[in-house]
């Protein structure tokens, strides 16, 4: 056994990884691989539980009952999309305790779009519609993902997204057919998610250096500019239909590629939010420190609780 | 005091009648948090009819690279599989 442990060389791991195998978490595996998986796993799994947040700050002023039960069963699954994902990471040998400590640090980030601040209702529309929209379209590609733990966390995680995205679309159909108030609301919301939307899948593939072993590994199966030309070519025709426009003069259809052109992204806006300067992360991450810090005394209630219970049991 | 909670592992029952499957785990203190936490997270579309929780440091498993070596027993047992018997010709329902 010892032996086989030793013996299984980088070439043997880049087999498995070329056969489609999944790689469990005793398995052995470069330490490039494990660190790379941390890094996205956690960053996925914050993202998950900040972007809570931005939908959170609706649930109390959403337009009718109905909206607002779509809206909380909406939030409360991103919660459990955190924990499923928070516990893929876990089998990896890094304790959540010690992840959620490097998010309160900086040490590890949560994707951009969470830290831009929701100002009406349509932006609910706008973030079902446009962010889950293109989560989906990351999250259905790793559903292949060479990590078994993470592959599966994808799998139940995008059988619970369908419905997010939908409802997300549904919000903007209807206010994009409502009152000219309404509709410029919706317009104003699509104006503000759409680049940060597209700016999610990550720099581009020429400027993202861990992007080459990510691929050889196949922690990711599809680089970040095929995913986000997925995601806009689906999108343009759900604009059209709705009646908005999406905000971007150099979009059009490219007969011969078969996609869309569009413009260029603001990498200094990108980049300048990713480096704490956003409109929201302050307020983000101290919501999230405030939030675990006022919970202290229930973790400790429920531990000194369970003690309690197995002094009486035994 | 620690913040390390116990993490249990989670098999659910998706109808009577059928087997539990794996699907999970949990931090919880004690069992009972752990099978509402488990309700929570993982039977929110009526994905259940019973859950099992389990501590995850009792679950015993096999190591996958030394797999060949530990199912090689069974490897050359080809009489387990009904395909190995020669049926008569012209026999039925067997
Ligand atoms: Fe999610
Ligand atoms: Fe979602």
């Amino acid at each position: 056994m010892q032996n086989n442990i030793l013996t299984m060389t980088e070439e043997k791991f880049q087999i498995r990884i070329d056969k489609e195998e999944k790689i469990e978490p005793k398995d052995w595996m470069p330490e490039g691989y494990r660190k790379h998986l941390i890094r996205q796993i956690s960053q996925h799994a914050h993202s998950e539980i900040i972007g809570m947040q931005p939908e959170g700050n609706w649930i109390s002023r959403a337009p009718s009952l109905r909206a607002k039960m779509i809206l909380l069963a909406k939030v409360q699954d991103e919660a459990g999309h955190g924990l499923y994902l928070y516990s893929a990471c876990e089998t990896l040998g890094i304790s959540r305790q010690e992840l959620v400590s490097q998010l309160h640090s900086g040490k590890a980030k949560y994707s951009s779009i969470f830290n831009y601040p929701t100002l009406s209702w349509a932006d609910m529309g706008a973030i079902g519609w446009l962010v889950d929209g293109a989560a989906i379209v990351n999250q259905v590609s790793l559903q292949r993902t060479s990590f078994g733990p993470y592959s599966r966390g994808m799998v139940k995680i995008c059988k619970e997204e369908s419905f997010h995205q939908r409802q997300g679309y549904e919000i903007m159909a209807q206010m994009a057919k409502g009152t000219s108030e309404q509709k410029a609301m919706a317009q104003d919301a699509l104006n503000r998610f759409w680049w940060p939307s597209i700016m999610m899948f990550g720099p581009n593939d020429s400027d993202s250096p861990r992007t080459g072993n990510a691929m050889k590994w196949k922690i990711k199966r599809k680089t970040n500019d095929e995913l986000r030309q997925e995601f806009i070519d689906k999108t343009v025709n759900q604009a059209e239909i709705i009646g908005l426009t999406i905000p971007d003069k150099d979009l059009k259809w490219n007969e011969q590629r078969q996609h869309y052109d569009f413009g260029e992204m603001d990498w200094d806006e990108f980049w300048n939010v990713v480096n704490g300067n956003g409109p929201c992360n302050k307020q983000r991450l101290n919501h999230h420190k405030k939030a675990h810090d006022d919970g202290q005394w229930v973790r400790e209630a429920a531990k000194s609780y369970a003690q309690k219970q197995e002094l009486i049991a035994n | 005091m620690s913040e390390n909670r116990t993490v249990w592992e989670v098999f659910i029952q998706s109808k009577n009648g059928l087997a539990h499957k794996h699907v999970g785990n949990v931090h919880a203190e004690d069992k009972i948090m752990a099978l509402e936490n488990a309700r929570e997270l993982y039977t929110r579309r009526n994905e259940g009819s019973c859950i099992w929780v389990v501590k995850s440091k009792d679950i015993i498993s096999s190591e996958s690279e030394d797999g060949e070596a530990f199912f090689d027993p069974s490897n050359d047992k080809m009489y387990r599989h009904p395909t190995f018997y020669t049926m008569p010709e012209g026999s039925k329902h067997i």
